[in-house]
C-alpha cells in the first residue's frame, strides 16, 4: 500500500490523562514525535512535562490514553517495559550510584552475565564503540562522584544507549551544566540524531529549543497547547504560548511611595551541597514602601537566595544591611537573629519549613517567635496568650476552620499559607520576604494574600516576593528583578510585558547581550 | 617455649571466639550493604543456636540441626524484611523487636520441650560438629614453631570454623565480582538508580536479608553445636552487638570484617587468659576493660577520630518511589 | 509525604489502631502458649488474677510499673526530639553508681528523706552525663545515636561489673554487689495505700518511687507540651528544617533532650536499688530499659499512655511470675516475647492494618474518612 512509505512515528501519545489526587497533571495529551528528530517540550514548572515523560518511561501509569511506539500500541508498566521498547531516559537528578565506576553504573540492571567480569568486558568494548560513534568520551574506570556533572550526565546517556535506546528522553538536561558543557551536550544530541535516534528534550529554556530542536511542543497547566516546527516559530511566540494570556488578577494598589533603603543584599554567593554555585554574586536593594519581585523559572537560584537572606542556609560570601546595620550571612548566620532584627520570612516550603504539620494551629502561629516574652511565662508557654493570639489571627486573616486546636495538616493549602502569613505579618517586621506566596493556594485566598502584601507596602515596609508565577510578580511588584542561572539578568518596571520578561527568564536576552 | 605455647593457645581461642562474630558480622554486611540496618543479628543468632541444638538433639544429626538453625534464622530475617521493606517500618524498632521475641521464645520453647531450665539436652557425638584433624597434625606437633601452629591453629577446628573463614573471600567475591553483589551494593547506595534500571528494590533487599539469615543461622549453630554442646539461654550474650560494632569498625568491607572480628576475638581471648595476671609495663589490666574495648574503639571510630566510617548511603531509609 | 495515609477520626487513630496492634501482639503470643501445649485463655486468666487478684499482686504490679514509667518516659522524651535512645538500659545501670555513692556515704548519718533527694540528683546526673557523650557525638559529628547508645550500654555494663566485683564489693563478700544499705537509704513502702482498700499485703517492694514516677510523668507532660524547651524539642523532632527556620540550635536541642532522657533513665535505678534490694547488684536493671521502648511505643509517647502501658507491663511481669508457678511450661520469659511482639506490631508494623481500617471506614461512610470528619469535630 501507499502508506508503507510513510514511516510510523517513533512515539505517539493519544489522549493521555493523569491525576495526582485533585491535581490534574496531564489532561488529554496528544503528541506525535517523528523518528530521527529532536523534539522539544517546553513549559513552565508544573506544566506537566515531567509527568508525561515519566508515564512514557513506565514510572507512572496513565489514568487513560494510549501510547504507541513505532506505530504499535505499547503497554508500558515498568521502566523495564520502556527499556525493552528502546526508550531510555536521562533523569533530571541522575540515577547513578556515586561510589561506583562508570562501567559499573552502565551495566547495573543490564548485566549480560551473572559474573561481573564478562559483563564488564562486554560493556567495555561496547562503550568503546559508543564513544567512537557519538563522541561520548568518558573514562570507564572513573568513580562517578569524582567526575564533573557534565560527564556524569554523559554516563546517563551512555547507560541508555547501552540498553539499546532508540528514543532518548532528557529531562532538563542543561539545568546543571555550564554553557560550554551544554554546547557539548547539544553536539552529542545532533550526533545521535544523525545516527537515526529520536531525542525528546524537556526544558524551560527557549534558547536551547531554538538551537537544537526540529519540532517543539508547548505545555501549559497540564495541557498541550501547541506544536510547531522550530524553524517556523520564534522565541517570542513560544514565550507567549508558554506563559499564556492569563487573566491578570490585578490588585488595586496605589503608587509606591518608596523611602530609604531597608534591606541591602551585598555580593551574595551561595553554593548547594554539591558545590554548584546557585547564587552568583548578587547585590540589590529594597526600599521602604516598595515591593520588589524576583521572577524566574524555578531552579535558577531563587530558593537559595531566600534561604541565605533569611539565615537558613549559609552563604559562601555576602551580607545584608538591615536598617543600615550589616549582618554577615556566612558561617554563623542565624534565622533567629535576623528575625529579631525585624526580618520576617514566609518560606517557599510551608509543609516542611514554614509549618510543622503535626502541630496544632496555635502552635504554628508562634513558630520562630516562641521565645517572644509575650508567649512565655518564664520557661513555660503562656498557653492562654498563645491561644488568644491565635484566635485573633484566625479572625483577622479569616483562617478556616477557625479552630486553633486543629492539627495544621487538616487545613487547606490556602489556610495553611494564611497561618504563616499571619504569623509573620503580625510581628510587624520592617522587612518581609516571601517565597511563592500563593503556591497551592485556592483562588479566593490568592486575592486576600496579595492585598495583605500590598497593605504591608503601604505601611512603609520593604517586601521581597519571589515567585515562579509571572502574573503574580507583575501584579504585585513595583520593581521586577529577573533571575537566571544564579544571577540577576535584568530589572524592569511593573509595566514590562510577559514576552519581555519571558525572554529574560529564558536567558535569551543575556545570551544576546553577552 | 612457655610463652610461645601461651601465645598459641591465646591465638587458638582467638580463632574460636572470632568465628561467631565473623559469621554475624558478614551476615550484617549483606543486609546493611543493601540498605537495611539490622540490630537484630543478636536475636537471629540466638534462634539459630536454639533451633540448631534442638533439632540436632531430636533428630540425632548435626546437619539437620544446622539446616534448622538456618531455616529459623532466615524466617526471622524475613519478619524483619516484612516490617522494614514491605511495610516501611522503622528498621531499628523492628530489629529490637526481633531480639526480644528471640530471647523470650528460645527460653519458653526450650523449657516446654526439654524441661531443663531453658537448656537443650547435651549434644551427643554425631549431633555436634567435631573437630577436623588435618593429616599429619599430631606428628607435626613435634616440629618447633611451625608444628604447633599447624596442629593448633590450622588443624583441629570444626567445619563451621573453616566455613566462616571461607565466607570472607566468598563474600568479597559475591560483593565485587557478581551481578548480585553489584546490585546489592547499588541498592544500599541509591535504590532509585536500581529502580530506574528496572530491578525490584524490594526483592533485592529480601534476598540480601536471606543471606543475612543464613549466616546468622550458621553463627548460632556454631555457638550451640560447636562451642558449647547444647543451647543455653541467652548464649549469644551480646555477640550480635559486637558483630555490629565490628561491621562498623570494618567500614562494611568483608576482609576488614575478618580483621575486626579477629581483633575483637583476640581481646576476648586475652581477657580470659590474662585474668589476674599482671602484664609488663601496664600492670594488671581489668577483664572488663578488655571486654569493653571493642565498644570503646567503635565509638571512637564513629566519632571520626580514626578514619571515617561512612555507612551505605541509603541505610535505614525505607525506599519510597519519588513523586 | 509526611502523611502517606489518609486521615481517620482521632479516636480510630489514637484508640482503635493501637488496640488492634496490641491485640494482634497478644494473639500471636497466645499461639506461642498454644505451641507450648497450654491453654492461652487460662493463661490470660491466671496472669490477670496474679497481677490484680490480691493486694500483694497489685503492689508488685505497681512496683514493676514504677520502673517502666521511668524508662518509658526516658525513651519518649528522646523520641519527641526525633532521637532513638536505645541506651536507657545503660544510663539506668550506670546511674546505680551515683546512687551507690550517695547511699554508701550517707546511709548511716542521714535519714531517708535527706538521702533520697540526694540520690535522685545523683542518679539523674549520672544518667544524664552518660547520655551526653552519644548526644554530643550525634550533634557535632553525626555519629548515629542508635549505635553509640548501644555501645554505651555495653561500656556501662563493663564499668559496673568492674566496680561491683572490685572496689564496691565489701571485703570478704563473694556476691558481686555493694554492701546492704542501712536504714538511712531505705525508702518507705507504699503498701499501706493498697491496704486502705482492705487488701492484705505480705511483703511487697512498692515504695515511694511510684509517686516520684507519677510526678515525673506529670513533669514530662509539662515539659513536652507546656514549656518552650518542649516546644523546641517537638519542632525539631517533627521537622529539623522547621527547627532551623525557627532559629532552634540543633546541637543544643539534641544534647538537652538526650540529657533529660538520660536523667529519667537514671532515676529508674532508685526504684529497685533503694526501694527493694537495698544494694547495687550486678545487672539490677535486667532489661527494664528495653521494656521502656515497648512502653513508650505503646503509650504513643504520651505520659498518660506511658503510665497505662507501664502498668500493663507491670501486670505482665507480676502475673507472669504467677503464671510460671501455675503453668510450669511457661516461665516469666513469656513477657519478653510479648514485649517483642508489642514492639513489632505497635512499632515497626504500626501502619500495617491502617489501610484496611481506612477501607472499612470508607465503606461505612465515605465522608468519615478525610477532611469532613475532622471539620465536623472541630466545629
Amino acid at each position: 500500500m501507499a502508506q508503507a512509505t510513510i514511516e510510523p512515528a517513533a512515539i505517539e501519545l493519544i489522549g493521555i490523562n493523569k491525576s495526582f489526587g485533585a491535581v490534574r497533571a496531564n489532561r488529554d495529551i496528544n503528541l506525535e514525535i517523528a523518528r530521527g528528530t529532536i523534539h522539544g517540550i517546553v513549559g513552565e514548572n508544573g506544566a506537566g512535562k515531567s509527568t508525561l515523560m515519566s508515564i512514557l518511561y513506565g514510572f507512572y501509569q496513565a489514568d487513560s490514553g494510549e501510547i504507541r511506539v513505532g506505530g504499535k500500541p505499547a503497554s508500558i508498566k515498568t521502566p523495564n517495559d520502556a527499556i525493552a521498547l528502546g526508550i531510555g531516559m536521562v533523569h533530571q537528578h541522575f540515577m547513578l550510584v556515586d561510589n561506583f565506576t562508570v562501567l559499573e553504573n552502565i551495566i547495573l540492571g543490564a548485566e549480560s552475565d551473572a559474573l561481573l567480569k564478562r559483563s564488564i568486558a562486554k560493556a567495555r568494548s561496547e562503550l568503546d564503540r559508543l564513544e567512537r560513534e557519538y563522541g561520548l568520551e568518558v573514562e570507564p574506570d572513573a568513580i562517578i562522584e569524582e567526575l564533573p556533572v557534565g560527564l556524569q550526565q554523559r554516563v546517563e546517556i551512555l547507560k541508555a544507549l547501552y540498553r539499546g535506546a532508540e528514543i532518548l528522553i532528557l529531562d532538563e538536561p542543561t539545568g546543571v551544566l555550564t554553557p560550554a558543557e551544554a554546547d557539548h551536550l547539544f553536539r552529542i544530541l545532533r550526533q545521535l540524531k544523525d545516527q537515526g535516534k529520536t531525542v525528546v528534550l524537556i526544558t524551560h529554556k527557549l534558547r536551547e529549543i531554538m538551537a537544537i530542536t526540529d519540532t517543539v511542543s508547548v505545555m501549559r497547566q497540564g495541557t498541550m497547547v501547541a506544536t510547531r516546527e522550530t524553524a517556523k516559530t520564534t522565541v517570542e511566540e513560544l514565550a507567549e504560548l508558554m506563559v499564556g494570556r492569563r487573566v491578570l488578577l490585578r490588585v488595586e494598589k496605589g503608587e509606591a511611595e518608596a523611602g530609604g533603603v531597608k534591606l541591602a543584599v551585598k555580593n551574595l554567593t551561595v553554593r548547594d551541597s554539591r558545590g554548584v554555585t546557585m547564587v552568583d554574586d548578587i547585590s540589590f536593594d529594597i526600599r521602604a514602601g516598595e515591593i520588589v519581585g524576583i521572577a524566574g523559572v524555578a531552579g535558577n537560584g531563587q530558593s537559595e537566595l531566600l534561604e541565605a537572606i533569611s539565615g537558613i542556609r549559609h552563604a559562601v560570601s555576602g551580607s545584608v544591611m538591615l536598617d543600615g546595620k550589616p549582618i554577615d550571612l556566612t558561617g554563623k548566620a542565624d534565622p533567629g537573629e535576623l528575625r529579631d532584627r525585624g526580618l520576617a520570612h514566609v518560606p517557599e516550603d510551608r509543609h516542611h519549613v514554614g509549618l510543622v504539620l503535626a502541630f496544632e494551629e496555635n502552635e504554628n502561629s508562634i513558630l520562630g517567635y516562641h521565645d517572644d516574652p509575650r508567649y512565655l511565662k518564664g520557661p513555660f508557654l503562656n498557653v492562654d496568650a498563645i491561644m488568644a493570639d491565635a484566635r485573633d489571627k484566625i479572625e483577622k486573616y479569616d483562617i478556616r476552620p477557625g479552630n486553633p486546636r486543629l492539627k495544621t495538616a487538616n487545613f487547606s493549602g490556602g489556610n495553611q499559607q494564611k497561618i504563616v502569613l499571619a504569623r509573620e505579618i503580625e510581628q510587624d517586621p520592617g522587612v518581609l520576604i516571601v517565597g511563592q506566596p500563593t503556591r497551592g493556594v485556592d483562588v479566593g485566598a490568592i486575592e486576600f494574600i496579595h492585598k495583605r502584601l500590598i497593605a504591608m507596602r503601604d505601611q512603609g515596609k520593604a517586601v521581597l516576593v519571589v515567585s515562579v508565577e509571572l502574573d503574580e510578580i507583575r501584579s504585585l511588584s513595583d520593581r521586577i528583578l529577573v533571575m537566571f542561572a544564579g544571577r540577576i539578568v535584568g530589572e524592569r518596571g511593573p509595566e514590562a510585558t510577559e514576552g519581555e520578561l519571558g525572554l529574560l527568564m529564558a536567558g535569551v536576552e543575556q545570551e544576546a547581550a553577552a | 617455649m612457655d610463652i610461645f605455647n601461651a601465645i598459641i593457645q591465646v591465638l587458638d581461642s582467638t580463632i574460636r571466639l572470632s568465628v561467631p562474630l565473623l559469621l554475624a558480622c558478614l551476615a550484617g554486611l549483606y543486609s546493611e550493604r543493601a540498605g537495611i540496618f539490622d540490630i537484630g543479628l543478636e536475636g537471629k543468632m540466638l534462634v539459630g543456636a536454639f533451633a540448631g541444638a534442638a533439632a540436632a538433639s531430636v533428630f540425632h544429626s548435626a546437619f539437620i540441626g544446622l539446616g534448622m538453625a538456618i531455616l529459623i534464622s532466615v524466617a526471622f530475617a524475613m519478619v524483619h524484611g516484612f516490617a522494614s521493606i514491605t511495610h516501611r517500618g522503622n528498621q531499628i524498632v523492628s530489629g529490637v523487636a526481633i531480639n526480644f521475641v528471640a530471647a523470650g521464645s528460645t527460653i519458653i520453647l526450650g523449657q516446654a520441650w526439654f524441661q531443663q531450665g531453658g537448656r537443650t539436652p547435651a549434644l551427643q557425638p554425631g549431633e555436634r560438629f567435631e573437630a577436623i584433624i588435618w593429616p599429619g597434625a599430631d606428628a607435626a606437633r613435634q616440629v618447633p614453631i611451625i608444628g604447633p601452629i599447624y596442629a593448633e591453629l590450622i588443624s583441629g577446628h570444626s567445619i563451621l570454623v573453616y566455613f566462616a573463614f571461607a565466607m570472607v573471600p566468598f563474600t568479597w567475591w559475591v560483593l565485587y565480582r557478581t551481578r548480585f553483589g553489584l546490585r546489592l551494593r547499588a541498592v544500599g547506595e541509591n535504590p532509585a538508580a536500581v529502580d530506574t534500571a528496572g530491578i525490584s528494590v524490594a526483592w533485592l533487599r529480601y534476598r540480601a536479608l536471606m543471606c543475612t539469615g543464613i549466616l546468622t543461622g550458621v553463627a548460632g549453630a556454631y555457638l550451640s553445636m560447636v562451642q558449647n554442646g547444647g543451647f543455653v539461654k541467652d548464649m549469644t550474650a551480646g555477640k550480635g552487638y559486637i558483630a555490629l560494632a565490628a561491621l562498623i569498625f570494618a567500614k562494611w568491607k568483608p576482609v576488614n570484617a575478618m580483621f575486626a572480628c579477629l581483633l575483637f576475638g583476640f581481646l576476648d581471648a586475652a581477657s580470659i587468659r590474662l585474668q589476674g595476671t599482671p602484664l609488663p609495663i601496664v600492670g594488671k589490666v581489668s577483664v572488663q576493660f578488655m571486654q569493653a574495648l571493642p565498644y570503646i574503639l567503635t565509638v571512637i571510630l564513629l566519632a571520626g577520630f580514626i578514619g571515617k566510617a561512612i555507612p551505605p548511603r541509603a541505610g535505614g531509609v525505607p525506599y519510597v518511589k519519588e513523586r | 509525604m509526611s502523611t502517606p495515609y489518609a486521615k481517620l477520626p482521632a479516636w480510630a487513630d489514637y484508640g482503635l489502631i493501637p488496640l488492634i496492634n496490641l491485640s494482634v501482639a497478644f494473639i500471636v503470643a497466645g499461639f506461642v502458649v498454644l505451641l507450648v501445649g497450654e491453654n492461652p485463655f487460662r493463661a490470660a486468666v491466671i496472669l490477670v488474677e496474679g497481677a490484680f487478684g490480691k493486694g500483694t499482686g497489685i503492689a508488685f504490679t505497681l512496683f514493676y510499673a514504677t520502673t517502666f514509667i521511668f524508662t518509658g518516659l526516658s525513651v519518649a522524651v528522646a523520641a519527641h526530639c526525633g532521637l532513638f535512645n536505645i541506651g536507657t538500659e545503660g544510663q539506668a545501670y550506670i546511674a546505680g553508681l551515683g546512687i551507690a555513692i550517695v547511699c554508701l556515704s550517707f546511709d548511716s548519718t542521714l535519714p531517708w528523706w535527706l538521702t533520697f533527694p540526694l540520690a535522685i540528683v545523683a542518679s539523674a546526673l549520672v544518667g544524664a552525663l552518660w547520655a551526653l557523650i552519644p548526644a554530643y557525638l550525634q550533634a557535632k559529628r553525626g555519629s548515629h545515636i542508635v549505635i553509640t547508645t548501644i555501645m554505651f550500654n555495653f561500656i556501662a555494663a563493663s564499668i559496673m561489673v568492674y566496680l561491683l566485683v572490685g572496689p564496691l564489693k565489701p571485703a570478704g563478700s563473694q556476691a558481686p554487689q555493694t554492701r546492704n544499705f542501712l536504714a538511712g537509704a531505705e525508702l518507705p513502702k507504699l503498701n499501706w495505700i493498697i491496704e486502705l482498700f482492705g487488701a492484705k499485703i505480705r511483703s511487697a517492694p512498692l515504695n515511694i518511687c511510684f509517686l516520684l514516677a507519677l510526678a515525673m510523668a506529670f513533669l514530662v507532660w509539662l515539659l513536652i507540651w507546656r514549656t518552650r524547651l518542649g516546644y523546641e524539642m517537638r519542632t525539631y523532632g517533627h521537622s529539623p528544617k522547621a527547627a532551623r527556620y525557627a532559629g532552634i540550635s540543633e546541637t543544643r536541642i539534641i544534647i538537652t533532650a538526650m540529657m533529660i532522657s538520660g536523667a529519667l533513665a537514671g532515676m529508674m535505678a532508685l526504684n529497685p536499688v533503694m526501694g527493694d534490694q537495698h544494694n547495687v547488684a550486678i545487672d539490677f536493671v535486667s532489661g527494664a530499659g528495653f521494656v521502656g521502648i515497648a512502653v513508650a511505643l505503646m503509650g504513643r509517647l504520651h505520659p498518660v499512655g506511658i503510665v497505662l502501658a507501664a502498668i500493663l507491663f507491670g501486670m505482665l511481669y507480676q502475673g507472669g511470675a504467677e503464671l510460671a508457678f501455675e503453668m510450669p511450661a511457661i516461665s516469666r520469659d513469656m513477657i519478653v516475647i510479648i514485649q517483642g511482639l508489642v514492639i513489632l506490631f505497635a512499632g515497626a508494623l504500626e501502619h500495617m492494618f491502617r489501610p484496611y481500617i481506612q477501607a472499612l471506614f470508607a465503606s461505612f461512610s465515605p465522608r468519615s474518612v478525610g477532611m469532613e470528619a475532622v471539620k465536623g469535630k472541630g466545629a
